[in-house]
């Protein structure tokens, strides 16, 4: 099936379902039709050869029911047979009706509106899998690569019974892979909306520069206290921890928040760092999983205090704050970092003695009251002396609190922020990413 | 059964003769959250997922397309892909495999329970949340009450074009009840949990009261607690805790798959190398640990896995000696290694992978008393808060909700944030003493796999004791 034909059947089928599912309502019922979809070539590899290759092709769609003040929510899988797809949809709209006769009220639903109508294609150009097996990894000849490829089409969709209507669709790929020298490796992802020999060809060869910096000496580093640079892929990996409830209003409110104390204006962070949520990245869609519609851009740390948390219309209600257009987890989902003014040929210099980080690995908050994260570094991570690459390091366990690192400690950003393509394939393929940039720290804890 | 027999036989006799075996996965997952805060519903989700993997062997590699679309069509097309992206990747493979890795086996499996998850369940476990719910309330300090139910019921089936014929059916609940207690800038937060195949006995409401009430009180307690001391201890770690240190430094580092590197771009690597088994030496001689799929009530019970194979109970270390790995067919076929029945998928769009089941410490002969006794000073600690470990498995930190001190040889106050951290090797080197009364824990989501998977495993452990262990608290 070519992209445009499952586009088009998918969004037949969506009109099939909804048309069905909103003439068979009552007074007093009212639903929220949330899809999502994708069909997606998985490519996985191991030493530069094919290890398994998956194709996969559904549309999910979930239900959101609201009868009698009870809310139920209900998911399932469309076969894209019609007629089988609309009978599931009649039982899933009984088995609703149903589980809301014997649910208690529900106290902080949240009436469903028509919150308007959005449509954003963005068509790619892939190659088919005879074509872009060797594009991958002939060019990679001779080295030891791993990787995932994963690239098709991804949709989005979300439609209520007040009339609402949101259709997101984006055709693009990602090449997420590591090249290896013995133990030693480098990482690196190559994302695009069309393959490109040249561009693949440029990320590969930086890939194996950095490769040849692993060769040098190893460096024994003691656990203590370093000036530690962070590129973006690692300061993005750290930042990734805001996602794990610290800007969550509803985490605040029911006492989880690790970001407890800058909410509550006890604490700041540094005045170099602003963070927004940005959907002009156009990664995303504004819209959530109940079709409420983001502003374009939202301020949640301005030059280190807090500007707003991220509101759900539930806790909206629930806390008597004004909703944002947040998701149900409150999570962050275009986290855009402004970037600062230290410009990628000082950063050796700026960092003088210390640490270069190319990733982090395995963080979790290790003291949430304090935002204390742990964590390992991984891949291609250096010891720096006087401005110097000395050689590669054992890989280092950190534990230190963000209040710290993103306040007083943190020296300075990076001039080029970079954007961090989503490459979570948990369930499905979810669109997204991030744009940070590399970020100076001081006394850094690491630990073991 | 007999409908996807019949589907599967017209499949697999207009494959084209390059198709040297060909297999095909119905999987049906209808999963429930019901879930209470603060005397109020939070959640009442239910989702359908289903569908089908279809999977062949073509020029010796192995190739998969899944769909939802279960019609002879849609096979035919699924097939076709399948077909198609496993022939341009087969002059590419990794490794040349052979449907001997398919075994044909026959069989059913099925979750062993009193009572069914049944649909008009809904007001009975709601009503159970509502009671665990209020019995955590009582104090203005407890800020959040939460009571969650995940019921998980899940059909599999496989057949090939060699014979295999399996169904197995399983029943799975994950109860979690949670408070939070908070004041100031100070919260701390208490959990129970029980997961594994059981059925709807599991809410039997007086009970699940009692664990309410003292979560709630803990928490209250840690609120209070002062901050875990910092230094080298022994260190009692109770089984809900050893869950998750037998699942990061145990169960991750044995997968073949992570030993022969498919895992380096995502999970990682792995310290244990092909030439340890048979010779590491892993622990101590009281550490002895199985894979076991056979063991009732388990989150990863299961007679087959997702390649056919029959799964049976194995010993992976023995007398802390490194004796075999949790590997799949292909990966045994791959290393050259003793592996045992992993080949797992979490869904029917994600190819089978090496993972855990039910990865197991068998139980010692101490009684908690006794393990306490031996302790002049340390820490015991309860249920894991925050877990990290290196992509090589060695250097992990992992923190608990709740921390007992010993001294003398007894239980003392109560202490909040306990962590500690450690090396993997030299960690289970430290084991001193092993208790005689397992529990069974668990996971829903151990997460693995490029595409990602999130999968449930089981783990039965008793307390265990470590001599000499890095611990430390919290800043606040």
């Amino acid at each position: 099936m070519s992209t445009q034909d499952f586009s088009a059947r998918t969004s037949a089928l969506l009109d099939a379902m909804c048309e069905r599912l909103f003439s068979n309502l009552q007074a007093g019922e009212e639903v929220t039709v949330g899809l999502e979809a994708e069909e997606t070539l998985y490519l996985r590899f191991n030493n530069n050869r094919v290890r398994q290759n998956t194709d996969v092709t559904q549309r999910v769609l979930q239900i959101r029911y609201q009868g009698g003040g009870r809310t139920v929510d209900h998911g399932m899988n469309l076969s894209g047979q019609v007629d089988a797809d609309c009978h599931s949809i009649d039982t899933i709209l009984e088995g609703c009706r149903f589980d809301a006769a014997v649910l208690p009220q529900d106290p902080f639903q949240v009436p469903m509106q028509n919150h308007g109508s959005s449509r954003e294609v963005f068509k790619g150009q892939l190659l088919a899998p005879a074509g872009l097996i060797p594009a991958i990894v002939e060019p990679a000849g001779g080295c030891d690569l791993v990787g995932f490829y994963a690239g098709g089409v991804v949709i989005s969709a979300n439609r209520n019974s007040k009339g609402q209507n949101h259709w997101f669709e984006t055709e693009n790929f990602f090449f997420d892979y590591s090249l290896y020298n013995g133990p030693q490796a480098v990482k690196s992802v190559y994302a695009a909306s069309s393959w490109n020999a040249q561009d693949w060809a440029a990320n590969l060869e930086r890939s194996k520069a950095s490769l040849q910096l692993l060769k040098r000496p190893l460096q024994s580093v003691q656990p203590g206290a370093y000036r530690s640079y962070f590129a973006p892929a690692a300061f993005a990996d750290l930042l990734g921890m805001m996602s794990w409830g610290a800007l969550s209003a509803a985490a605040w409110k029911q006492g989880r928040s690790p970001f407890k104390k800058l909410m509550e204006k006890e604490l700041q962070l540094s005045p170099l760092l602003s963070v927004s949520e940005n959907f002009g990245m156009g990664l995303t869609p504004r819209f959530n999983d109940l079709g409420e519609v983001a502003p374009p851009c939202l301020d949640l740390i301005k030059a280190g205090s807090l500007s707003n948390v991220l509101v759900s219309s539930r806790s909206a209600k629930e806390y008597g704050l004004q909703a944002n257009g947040a998701s149900g987890y409150e999570s962050p989902r275009a986290l855009d970092v402004a970037a600062g003014t230290l410009a990628d040929q000082d950063v050796l210099g700026a960092l003088g003695s210390g640490l270069y980080l190319s990733n982090l690995h395995y963080l979790n908050w290790s003291d949430p009251v304090s935002a204390r994260v742990t964590g390992m570094t991984r891949y291609a991570c250096f010891w720096v002396e006087g401005g110097e690459i000395v050689g590669p390091i054992n890989n280092l366990r950190w534990d230190e609190s963000l209040y710290n690192a993103l306040g007083p400690q943190l020296l300075a950003l990076g001039s080029q922020a970079e954007i961090a393509p989503e490459v979570g394939t948990y369930s499905k393929r979810s669109p997204g990413g991030v744009r940070v940039p590399g970020a100076l720290i001081d006394a850094f804890h690491f630990t073991l | 059964m007999t409908e996807f027999s019949s589907i599967a036989r017209t499949a697999f006799a207009s494959l084209p003769a390059d198709v040297q075996w060909a297999g095909l996965r119905f999987s049906q997952e209808v999963t429930t959250h019901r879930m209470v805060r603060d005397d109020a519903p939070q959640a009442n989700a239910t989702s359908v997922d289903k569908g089908l993997m279809c999977e062949v062997l073509v020029e010796g590699h192995f190739g998969y397309a899944a769909t939802s679309d279960s019609t002879q069509e849609g096979l035919q097309l699924a097939f076709g892909r399948a077909i198609a992206t496993t022939r341009a990747a087969s002059s590419r493979k990794a490794h040349a495999f052979e449907a001997v890795q398919r075994p044909p086996s026959q069989g059913i499996y099925q979750s062993p329970r009193v009572q069914g998850l049944d649909a008009d369940s809904t007001q009975a476990i709601t009503e159970c949340l509502l009671a665990a719910s209020a019995a955590m309330k009582g104090d203005e300090r407890l800020v959040s009450r939460t009571a969650h139910a995940m019921l998980i019921q899940t059909h599999i089936a496989f057949f090939s074009s060699t014979g295999a014929t399996i169904d197995q059916r399983f029943d799975m609940v994950s109860l979690k009840l949670s408070a939070t207690a908070a004041q100031g800038s100070q919260s701390q937060s208490r959990t129970w949990s029980r997961t594994g195949q059981m059925g709807s006995e599991i809410f039997e409401v007086d009970a699940v009261v009692q664990q309410a009430k003292r979560v709630a009180n803990e928490a209250l307690q840690l609120l209070e607690a002062p901050n875990c001391p910092s230094g080298v201890m022994d260190l009692v770690l109770m089984p809900d805790q050893m869950m998750l240190q037998i699942h990061e430094s145990i169960g991750h580092p044995l997968e073949l798959d992570r030993i022969l590197g498919d895992e380096r771009n995502y999970a990682g690597w792995s310290f244990v190398q092909a030439e340890d088994f048979g010779c590491l030496r892993y622990g101590s001689e009281l550490m002895n640990i199985s894979f076991d799929p056979t063991r009732a009530h388990e989150f990863a019970s299961y007679a087959f896995d997702d390649s056919g194979n029959p799964a049976t109970k194995q010993m992976l270390i023995e007398g802390g000696i490194l004796k075999r790995g949790l590997g799949s067919l292909e990966s045994q076929q791959r290393s050259g290694i003793e592996g045992v029945a992993n080949s797992r998928s979490a869904s029917w769009n994600r190819a089978p992978i090496d993972r855990m089941a039910n990865i197991n410490l068998e139980p010692g002969d101490s009684s908690l008393e006794e393990l306490i006794g031996q302790v002049q000073h340390g820490i015991l600690m309860h249920t894991n808060r925050s877990w990290s470990i290196d992509d090589y498995r060695n250097k992990f930190q992992f923190g608990c909700e709740f921390g007992q001190l010993i001294e003398h040889g007894r239980l003392g106050a109560v202490v909040r944030n306990p962590n500690y951290r450690g090396v993997s090797i030299d960690f289970w080197n430290r084991l001193a003493g092993v208790g005689r009364d397992d529990e069974i824990h668990g996971t829903p989501y151990c997460g693995k796999g490029e595409p990602s998977q999130v999968i449930r495993v089981g783990h039965a452990s008793p307390p265990c004791l470590f001599r000499g262990v890095e611990v430390f608290g919290g800043q606040a």
